[in-house]
């Protein structure tokens, strides 16, 4: 079977909109937060009808995969799809494909109509938002040229794989995660690939410094051309004028192309919480309990803005993390206050990223940190990065590296504190000098 | 077609037909068999799809890896001798017992 096939299918009772019936709950964005949502919420006993709806012509899938191992080849695409349609059917959720919604009316109460580009209509008791992030789009001239490809849906990646064949020079642009990822994927394809970072390192504020210098080192010596520091001028034409031939820098160097693939970031999507009057901001605003402005809308995932759910995060910081981690967590949150509980956010953010035999796993987030540890083992091939603040151990970025990741994470989640000086001996295991009480240099509170 | 045998860790046992080839974790996934949590989705990052093997099947499993190894260490429910991270477990065609955590997170 196709690719395509394996990821187009389901026939009725799935297909199709539901225009008359009115549901429960109506959950836009059929992504990672929407199914972990209407999961979580049969899960904790809600009993109304529930209605997943996506813009996709697909199944609802994982999108972590796309850019790794279903590039590669080494996975089937039936293996991204979240639940098989027995699944749903079991559980009362009516799983809507491919219909857009553009405009929603709603009333105080929560209740309300979505109505969608095609015309059909989904009136709801209750409304949630789970309706992620697109990718950022290059500006440049040429940037409309075919091959130019993004790398943020199913779709994308089906037409990468379609066209990929025909391309033997391959230019990334953006030195994110995605174009990571992409650019080891294709270099494993055989492909000649250049990835081009606009700015003066690679992973932009994700990781540490540290840590995106030896991604830098690990990928060239794989053979990655990397190019720091670059600018793309223009995108230029082949003998055709419609296709993409090459990429221009701003020191005039032209580099060959047959595929331009852009991983430059990602804009949460908004539209519909602003038309619905919510507070928007870097994402929809939601509080603790992911709840929107209007008091009744949840907003779930990448789109949503929320507190800093890190314990000692500054009061009042907000944030908006885009990882699977954070959609799961701040879906099951979501799910208890659709059901009438008040839980915080739990557990501790966490992201990972493979990229040829790198794999690298990031515990906590590594904002406002004043102190870092390196273990780093050449021999075994194992990297990681400890971030303190004030002598409290707050993440982790981990190179092959499980045990330092686990040992952080879990020390994480449990309050406790991993001593900076005991850390440096990378024969140390973490779990070992795991301590309950904060360190000696830890300043007293408030100071 | 192999079943994929989950007991869970109140003794509740579910038999779910699985694809040769698929691994116990999307077996469990995909059937929303509650125990299995993988947030990772199988990419062995995540330890969150952790099952205790039935002794008899140990011997048809492929070997374990020393990420998985490692990864077993960061499990929420301790490990055992027969601990593996079900994501890692290809169907081949025979059965397989399995019994989940009480938590994986």
């Amino acid at each position: 079977m196709s690719t395509a096939e394996t990821l187009q299918p389901t026939p009725q009772p799935m297909t199709g909109t539901r225009a008359a019936t009115r549901t429960g709950l109506l959950i836009i964005g059929a992504s990672q937060a929407g199914v972990q949502l209407a999961v979580s919420l049969r899960a904790l006993g809600f009993d109304e009808h529930i209605t997943l709806l996506g813009d996709e012509d697909h199944r609802p899938y994982q999108r972590p995969a796309l850019s790794k191992e279903f590039l590669q080849g080494t996975i089937e695409s039936e293996s991204l799809i979240f639940r098989s349609a027995d699944y749903w059917v079991e559980h009362n959720i009516s799983v809507v494909k491919g219909e857009r919604i553009v405009r929603v009316d709603k009333d105080a109460d929560g209740s309300g109509v979505a109505h969608a580009a095609s015309g059909a209509s989904f009136p709801f008791s209750r409304l949630a938002l789970t309706v992620g992030a697109r990718a950022r789009r290059m500006e440049v001239e040429g940037a409309d040229l075919d091959r130019v490809l993004y790398l943020r849906n199913a779709d994308d990646a089906l037409e990468l794989k379609a066209r990929i064949g025909e391309a033997q020079d391959v230019v990334l642009i953006g030195g994110g995660f995605i174009g990571l990822e992409a650019a080891s994927s294709l270099q494993k394809l055989g492909k000649n690939v250049t990835l081009l970072e606009l700015g003066p390192r690679l992973v932009g504020r994700a990781v540490g410094e540290e840590t995106a210098e030896y991604f830098l080192q690990a990928h060239r010596a794989r053979g990655l051309d990397i190019r720091l520091n670059t600018n793309v001028s223009r995108f230029a034409a082949d003998d055709s004028g419609r296709a993409v031939a090459g990429v221009e820098l701003s020191d005039g160097t032209v580099l060959p192309a047959q595929i331009v693939l852009i991983g430059i970031g990602v804009i949460p999507n908004t539209d519909l919480a602003e038309q619905l009057g919510l507070e928007v901001g870097n994402g929809i605003v939601v509080d603790r309990y992911s709840i929107a402005s209007d008091g009744t809308t949840v907003a779930v995932g990448d789109c949503a803005n929320m507190p800093n759910p890190v314990p000692g995060s500054a009061p009042g910081e907000r944030i908006r993390l885009e990882s699977v981690n954070n959609a799961v967590e701040q879906a099951k949150v979501a799910a208890y206050s659709l059901t009438g509980r008040r839980e915080e956010y739990a557990g501790i953010p966490w992201f990972w990223s493979n990229q040829a035999d790198l794999k690298l796993q990031i515990a906590g987030l590594c904002t406002g940190h004043d102190q870092t540890v390196i273990r780093r083992d050449d021999e075994r091939g194992k990297f990681s990065v400890l971030y303190y603040r004030g002598g409290q151990i707050i993440a982790a970025d981990c190179v092959n590296a499980p045990l330092d990741f686990m040992a952080v994470k879990n020390a994480l989640a449990s309050g406790r504190n991993i001593p900076a000086a005991a850390a440096a001996d990378p024969a140390t295991a973490l779990k070992t000098i795991t301590t309950d009480s904060p360190t000696a240099n830890q300043p007293p509170e408030g100071a | 077609m192999p079943t994929v045998h989950f007991t869970d860790a109140d003794g509740t046992v579910r038999e779910i037909d699985g694809n040769v080839g698929d691994s116990v974790m999307e077996t469990a996934v995909r059937n929303g068999v509650p125990g299995i949590v993988a947030e990772c989705g199988g990419s062995l990052s995540c330890a969150t799809c952790h099952v205790f093997v039935r002794e008899d099947c140990f011997e048809q499993l492929p070997p374990m890896s020393d990420m998985e190894d490692e990864m077993l260490y960061g499990t929420a429910i301790d490990r055992q001798d027969n601990s593996r991270l079900s994501c890692q477990l290809k169907l081949d065609g025979d059965d397989v017992f399995v019994t989940t955590p009480s938590t994986q997170v």
